[in-house]
This record gives structure tokens, C-alpha cells and sequence, in this order.
């Protein structure tokens, strides 16, 4: 399959969400292709807050068949949850479960004013009711579960989408 | 022979000890630690990897830090913590210690951390446990005789590594009461395993096991050139309820000879970090203007223990 360009689907994607960003909009980036997209989200809309990190690892609900994480990475959130406008990024929406599991740690900082979801692609397949209100490309078709996509960033910042066999 | 630390995949089953635990093991749970420092800055002060999991503190010998660090940790995991108070449980009405094992398994418990004045109480449990095939049923060392006290031991590591980023280029003293302390002998190995290269042991005759070059230290029996350059002072508590006889003068005259203060500490290198796994006898192995000094990271010790704990028991009961 012929990967989209993942730059250009950055700036499509903050293309669609410009019209609706406020001054006081925080992202959230999830580790580690949502925290990218987030640092350069943040720059595109122009946003004065550096965007937080979430790294759901504790808060997976796979915990109990596969256990921990092996190198859980550090939650960072540098400004006050409590009445925020968030926006959750993430390189790839999927089963939601991140999405479900990110929901549940960043209301652990406080409650936030509203909560919306932005990422790169679209791959389908959900298994919970959750949907992007910002999203680039959505796939026509379904990959196999046994194949991985995800956003890799260039030594030179650069990014790009990868298929990988899990 | 497996590891009995370890699950056939290599990963950890139980902390019973650092002796012989591979040091990428080691590793991992300080990586693990870390992210979970921050948690106590949360609004929430609570993850929920261990929700529905029962921990049973089974604390023979008294502890007031140690069973509060793990407390807190299994309840920010959401762990249920039941605390037994053992001096009036069963085991004074004659109940065996594997008989008081079974009887919290038949309660579905899911991890025991044990603290006993008896060394090897613990593998004890862990060696029932996998006899009856009960693997999900995890056991934790807090401190058993003078043998280990493997979180200890890993809060230390964890404290050296946040302030000096690198274990391989360290002088190390170990200062005090080697002989009755499990502290140090995890210390010792877990300091061995992350190659640290040069470290040392400081005390009277009396209180040093009279084997303990063969772990490998340098032995000085003089704190000014024991502690002449070192990068950390790590100091042990004087075990006065473990000391049967005349092992010491006075904790006058110990003070004056083994006591860590201000003027033996400059012979330190000037960066060096001073620690305590307390509880501290003041005026007798440390002074207090070092206790509370600027080299002191003690509060942080015990800060940083209830991350490392957190880490090894959602390590352990993911598996």
C-alpha cells in the first residue's frame, strides 16, 4: 500500500482545525507519535502553551493479559487541566482504547472545560464509541491487525507514516 | 536452577533479593520508577494498574517507613492494602507462618510483603507458594534478618542515579554496622551488578562481617581515609536492638569515632551526596547538622521509595 505523505497530512490536518483554536486551547500529545504531532501542531496554530504528554502505559486496560509497558515514559502536563480547552493528538486512531485510556489519566489532572480528539489517520476498526473531530485521512479499508502504522519522526524532524509487521 | 526470582520467561516473579538479579532487571525497575514520581503531583494521586488486586502487608518485625511507603504505593496503584499486625495476629496464638500464608491465599491475595526477623522468610513463602502451583501469588521482601532488603537497596540505586546519572565512574562508602545490616548487603549487590567500581566499607572490627572483602569492597577501618574522595556516603543505622554483647563502647565513643560529621564529611569530594535509610540515631552515627545539611538527600530516599515500590509490585502483578 502506498503511504500517504505524513507533512502534508500535518498541515491538512491543522488546516481543519485553525477555524475552531482559541488562545487558551492545551494539546495533548500521546507517546511518542502524538507528542510530535502535537510539537508541531503547536507551532502550525500558532499556540503559546507547549503542549502536554501522556503516556497511557498505566492506564492500558491490557494490563492484566500483558502487563506493564516495558519502558513507560513520563506523563508530563505543564499547565492546569481544570477548566482547559484540551485537544488529545495522536498519530493514529485505531481500537480507541488509547483514546479511551488517555480520557481517563488527563481527568485525573483535573476537569477539563471540554475535550476533543485530533489525529494524523484514521485506520477504522474501533471497538469503542469514540470518533476524531479533527482528522487528516481517513483509510478506505481496514488493515490487517497484524500490521502496525505508525508515525516516525527523522533525525532532521521530518515525518513519516511506516506499516510495520507486528 | 532457575532463578527462583524469576517466571521461565525471564521476567520478575518475586523480589526476594538483589543478589544475583540481572542487572537489566535492575535496570527496568528504575526506568519503571521514574514516570511514577510524578504521580504525587497530580491532582489524583492514583493510577489504576492494581484495581481489584489485594495486598496483604505481613509485617513480623516492626516498621513504620517501610510499611508506609509500600502502603501508600499499593494505594496509588488501587491496589485493597490490608495491614497485619502480627504481635496481636495468629502467629501469637502458635499459628505457623506457611499456615498463615494459606489462610490469605483461601482471602484471594494477590501479593505479600513480608518483613520478618528471621533471614529467608520470605524465599520460604515464595518456595510454598510455587510447590502448591500458585504463581499468580506474588512476594515482595521488605527487609528479612540480616539478609536483604532488596527495595531499600533499589530506592538507593534509584537515589544515586538521579543524582549522579552514572554509576560507572563512583566511589561509593558504606558506613556503619555492616555486620547486622540486610541493608547493606543489598546495597553491595546491587551497587556490584551496576558496575560501580570502587566500593568501600567503614567500620570498627566488630561490626563488619569478618568476610566481607570477598564481596568485593575495600575495608577501612579509619573514616579520614575511608572517606577521602567519595562521590556518595551511603550511612547505616547502628542495630542496637540486634546487638547481643559488648560489640561497642558507648554511642558516646561511637559517635567520636564512626559518627559522620561535618569536619569528616569535608574529606568527601565536595558534590558528594550523604544518605540514611533510617530511622537515624542523631548524636550517634550521624550529627544532625549533616542530617540536615545540604549534601542530605534523605527525604528524598524516601520520596523516591514509594516509586521504586510502586514499580516492582506493578511489575510483578502484570504478569
Amino acid at each position: 500500500m502506498q503511504l500517504p505523505d505524513a507533512e502534508t497530512l500535518c498541515r491538512q490536518l491543522a488546516a481543519q482545525m485553525r477555524p475552531h483554536v482559541t488562545p487558551d486551547t492545551v494539546l495533548v500529545g500521546i507517546h511518542t507519535g502524538g507528542v510530535w504531532l502535537a510539537e508541531r501542531l503547536q507551532q502550525e496554530l500558532g499556540l503559546t502553551q507547549p503542549p502536554g504528554a501522556i503516556d497511557v502505559s498505566f492506564y492500558r486496560d491490557d494490563y492484566g493479559a500483558r502487563g506493564l509497558h516495558p519502558q513507560p515514559q513520563r506523563t508530563e502536563i505543564p499547565f492546569a487541566v481544570e477548566g482547559a480547552p484540551v485537544i488529545i493528538v495522536d498519530d493514529v486512531l485505531y481500537t480507541g482504547r488509547t483514546t479511551r485510556a488517555a480520557l481517563n489519566e488527563l481527568f485525573d489532572f483535573g476537569r477539563p472545560a471540554r475535550v476533543e480528539l485530533a489525529v494524523l489517520v484514521d485506520r477504522g476498526d474501533r471497538e469503542l464509541p469514540i470518533a476524531a473531530r479533527y482528522c487528516a485521512l481517513t483509510l478506505p479499508e481496514s488493515l490487517p491487525a497484524s500490521q502496525n502504522l505508525q508515525l516516525e519522526r527523522e533525525e532532521d524532524g521530518t515525518l513519516t507514516l511506516r506499516l510495520i509487521d507486528a | 536452577m532457575r532463578n527462583p526470582q524469576l517466571n521461565k520467561h525471564g521476567e520478575l516473579q518475586h523480589l526476594l533479593t538483589l543478589d544475583g538479579l540481572p542487572r537489566d532487571v535492575i535496570t527496568a525497575i528504575l526506568d519503571t520508577a521514574a514516570p511514577f514520581t510524578e504521580v504525587a503531583e497530580r491532582e489524583v494521586k492514583k493510577l489504576p494498574l492494581l484495581r481489584g488486586k489485594s495486598i496483604f502487608n505481613l509485617f513480623f518485625e516492626n516498621s513504620t517507613r517501610t510499611r508506609t511507603t509500600f502502603e501508600i504505593a499499593a494505594k496509588r496503584l488501587s491496589a485493597d492494602v490490608v495491614n497485619l499486625n502480627v504481635s496481636t495476629s495468629s502467629a501469637a496464638k502458635g499459628e505457623s507462618l506457611l499456615d498463615t500464608v494459606d489462610n490469605l491465599c483461601a482471602m484471594q491475595a494477590d501479593m505479600f510483603v513480608v518483613r520478618h526477623a528471621a533471614s529467608g522468610a520470605p524465599v520460604l513463602i515464595a518456595q510454598h507458594l510455587q510447590a502448591t502451583a500458585r504463581d499468580h501469588i506474588h512476594v515482595v521482601n521488605a527487609g528479612d534478618g540480616r539478609h536483604a532488603h532488596p527495595t531499600q537497596g533499589l530506592l538507593d540505586m534509584y537515589t544515586i542515579r538521579h543524582y549522579k546519572r552514572d554509576f560507572s565512574n563512583l566511589v561509593i562508602a558504606i558506613v556503619g554496622d555492616v555486620l547486622h545490616s540486610r541493608v547493606a548487603r543489598s546495597q553491595i549487590a546491587a551497587l556490584t551488578t551496576l558496575g560501580v567500581p570502587e566500593i568501600r566499607v567503614i567500620g570498627p572490627r566488630t561490626l563488619l562481617p569478618t568476610d566481607v572483602e570477598r564481596l568485593g569492597v575495600r575495608v577501612f577501618h579509619d573514616m579520614s581515609a575511608g572517606l577521602k574522595d567519595v562521590d556518595v556516603v551511603m550511612m547505616l543505622r547502628l542495630q542496637n536492638e540486634r546487638m547481643n554483647g559488648a560489640l561497642l563502647p558507648t554511642p558516646q565513643e561511637y559517635y567520636k569515632m564512626w559518627g559522620l560529621t561535618q569536619e569528616k564529611l569535608a574529606l568527601a569530594h565536595p558534590d558528594a551526596i550523604v544518605m540514611h535509610p533510617g530511622p537515624m540515631n542523631r548524636g550517634v552515627e550521624i550529627d544532625s547538622a549533616v542530617a540536615d545539611g545540604a549534601q542530605a538527600v534523605i527525604l528524598p530516599q524516601v520520596t523516591f521509595g514509594i516509586a521504586v515500590r510502586m514499580a516492582v509490585m506493578s511489575m510483578l502483578a502484570g504478569q
